[in-house]
């Protein structure tokens, strides 16, 4: 596997790169396997599932880029999901009308929440695990007691954008991926971006640099529940119920930090991009969307997606610990202390 | 305490955790936030006699004990993997994987009730194995790696269970988690899981003292002068992993008497054992904490509980509540490790701050 990833001489391959040369394969091996099963992968029908599979976790796997490049993690999503799901449907109670304020409802709620989450992380100095884990908790508690099953309806209005097509391509799927690209402009072009990755990478040095800590962490966090919100909401739309479980049988938290890992982010923050997620997202989609033709077990899918996780990040963890490029011809002193501290 | 004529020239200023008298070691020892979990402990336990004092006697503590033994057993476990900087999320997997394999491979033969013990342990030992080989060979974060040891053993008993309950395990085998020693003195029955707690318990905070659990402990602070040191710091996470998933192995084996075999008896509980090694006051990220402390945490967890349903509050509130104490737990224990850290600065020399790249220069 190593061999093949040797592309052309004196052009460095990418992590991103990596992502997308595994998405390839796994495309290519699924091609096979769809097609055995006398299937085409590339038919139109399959192709949209296989993009609307993508949707959901799309959105939450890139606010969770964020919060991991910050140096955070958010364990919170999938209970932001289904709150949101859940707020929004019961705003909204089948009328066309109050779409609008359903929406605005579940994404203030939802912002709150990643404000709260970031401001406990950045100010109180709580490890993102921690913070989100007991953010998690508190809302699973505030579900469990206040809803006792589905709640809510969407207006018909609402669901087409869970179920409108632009040729093969949902359109929930358009909105992830201007989303991503929204997001990649914010880190590639902002002053913010920049800080994000910079207290990630290493918060000591950032803060003796002169850049403000708190914001880029508050920032990611906000995006992030922001993002989970519209999960639910695209949930909500799709199911026409607000559900109090959808966020935590889909196993976003830590299905969403796999993608992200699997796209090539370094846990520890500070290393990674959105594009990288997005080949993540993609690999787990095409993998569900080939075991579902092949009719395997659900059960033994999950099996599947761990092996997945961990040879995939263990091609890659092997590979950056060896071959990163230096940027300079000597690396400097205080470069390899800036190494060791990470 | 007559230390004759040492040859001592330059006099070492004492370690902060030798100085002073019994009691004001004991008050400062209170105040960290591992030691603080013992007064939350004693906090609760008062609470809750005062709110029904039937808790207060002797056999129903050692009842509420042998419940709790599960949880803190788990507790245990993780402490080694936390405090070397790394995540057992597989835990929770594990305890269900344990306890599917006792239903299924016992069934109601005594005879096989050793020898599958031993293949469960056989079992654990190989998964922690596993998970500590790929973090540490491999370099895949702990997070990632066990979260896909999780999924995947999740999974694999899922599918061979069909998702459903089994039948129970023979009685004999089922006793280690719901029996006891009859007509002790006191308490009346002494719960086996009780009494595997105290042994492990011990054990642990035998194992804490050793070289093993002090080198752990400086692996998690810093692996790189660890490494540097001359220690193996592969060898001691691989350890670690596997004392986790060994202890999730002895919960899963009490859980049967508990619960019974069914594939959700131990779901979530990866999150509750970090939740009470955090609440014990160790650092995630590693380098901070004691393992009785992470035991501690469990049981003031389980207080915490008990507490809440004497008082009436509905059992849905439990996680809110759960989720409020562990990010309040975690701030306040975070600001005082800090302060013990400021406090102790001045009296260490100003080499102690050395710039990490001139470290690894010395080797």
């Amino acid at each position: 596997m190593t061999g093949a990833l040797r592309l052309p001489r004196g052009v460095p391959l990418t992590s991103t790169g990596i992502v997308y040369l595994v998405l390839l394969l796994v495309v290519l091996l699924s091609t096979v396997l769809t097609a055995s099963a006398g299937r085409n992968f590339f038919s139109p029908g399959n192709l949209s599932a296989v993009l609307t599979g993508m949707s959901v976790l799309g959105f939450i796997a890139i606010g969770q880029t964020l919060v991991i490049l910050a140096g955070s993690l958010d364990l919170s999503v999938p209970y932001v999901t289904s709150l949101c799901s859940l707020v929004a449907g019961t705003a909204m109670a089948g009328q066309t009308s109050n779409v609008v304020l359903g929406v605005v409802v579940a994404l203030g709620t939802a912002s709150v929440i990643g404000l709260v989450n970031g401001l406990v992380v950045a100010v109180l100095d709580v490890h993102g695990f921690i913070a989100t884990l007991g953010m998690g908790l508190i809302i699973s508690g505030y579900l469990a007691s206040n809803y006792q099953g589905s709640a809510g309806s969407a207006p018909r209005a609402f669901r087409l954008w869970g179920a409108t097509h632009i040729g093969p391509v949902p359109l929930s799927t358009l909105v992830m991926l201007g989303c991503a690209a929204l997001v990649i402009v914010l880190l590639r072009r902002t002053r913010m971006g920049h800080h994000l990755y910079a207290v990630g990478g290493n918060r000591e040095v950032a803060r003796m640099s002169g850049v403000q800590t708190v914001p880029p962490v508050v920032v990611a966090h906000v995006l992030c529940s922001l993002l989970s919100g519209v999960a639910g909401l695209l949930l909500l739309a799709r199911l026409s119920v607000g559900s109090p479980t959808i966020g935590s049988q889909g196993g976003y938290d830590l299905m969403s930090i796999a993608a992200v890992v699997l796209g090539g982010t370094v846990l520890g923050g500070g290393k990674g991009n959105v594009l990288g997620t997005l080949g993540g997202v993609a690999i787990f989609a095409v993998l569900d969307n080939v075991m579902s033709v092949m009719a395997v077990n659900p059960f033994l899918k999950d099996v599947v997606r761990g092996l997945v996780i961990i040879v995939a990040v263990a091609v890659y963890a092997r590979r950056s610990t060896g071959g990163r490029p230096a940027r300079f011809e000597r690396p400097s002193v205080t470069d390899a202390a800036l190494q060791e501290a990470r | 305490m007559s230390a004759p004529t040492v040859v001592d020239s330059t006099p070492r200023p004492a370690l902060p955790a030798r100085e002073g008298s019994l009691p004001a070691r004991v008050l400062r020892g209170a105040a960290t936030p591992g030691g603080g979990v013992v007064v939350l402990v004693l906090l609760l336990l008062a609470a809750i006699i005062a709110a029904n004092p039937v808790f207060g006697q002797p056999e129903s503590l050692i009842r509420f004990v042998g419940r709790t033994a599960p949880i803190a057993i788990a507790a245990l476990g993780q402490y080694f993997v936390i405090v070397s900087g790394e995540f057992d999320l597989s835990m929770g997997a594990v305890v269900t994987t344990q306890v599917v394999i006792a239903g299924n491979l016992i069934g109601q033969e005594d005879s096989r009730v050793v020898p599958v013990l031993l293949l469960m342990l056989v079992i654990g030992a190989l998964i922690g194995v596993v998970n500590g080989l790929a973090t540490t060979w491999l370099k895949v974060p702990s997070f990632i790696v066990t979260l896909g040891t999780m999924l995947a053993l999740s999974g694999f008993v899922l599918w061979w269970t069909g998702g459903a309950a089994q039948g129970n395990p023979v009685d004999s085998f089922r006793q280690i988690g719901r029996g006891g020693i009859e007509g002790v003195p006191v308490v009346g029955v002494l719960p086996y899981p009780a009494l595997i707690l105290t042994v492990l318990a011990v054990g642990a905070a035998w194992l804490q003292t050793r070289p093993f659990g002090r080198t752990l402990v400086a692996v998690g602070d810093n692996p790189e002068a660890t490494r540097l040191a001359g220690a193996s710091v592969w060898g001691l996470k691989t350890r670690a992993f596997v004392l986790s998933a060994l202890s999730a192995t002895v919960a899963g084996i009490i859980l049967v008497g508990y619960a019974g075999v069914h594939p959700s008896v131990g779901r979530g509980y990866e999150f509750t054992a970090i939740t009470a090694v955090v609440l014990g006051g160790v650092v995630l990220g590693g380098g901070r904490g004691w393992a009785l402390s992470a035991a501690a945490g469990a049981f003031a967890l389980e207080l915490l509980f008990t507490l809440l349903t004497f008082l009436g509050v509905r059992s849905t509130w439990r996680d809110t509540v759960q989720g409020v104490i562990i990010i309040v737990a975690v701030a306040v224990a975070g600001r005082a490790w800090q302060r013990r850290a400021t406090r102790r600065r001045p009296a260490a020399p100003d080499t102690a701050e050395t710039d990490p790249g001139t470290t690894t220069g010395e080797r």
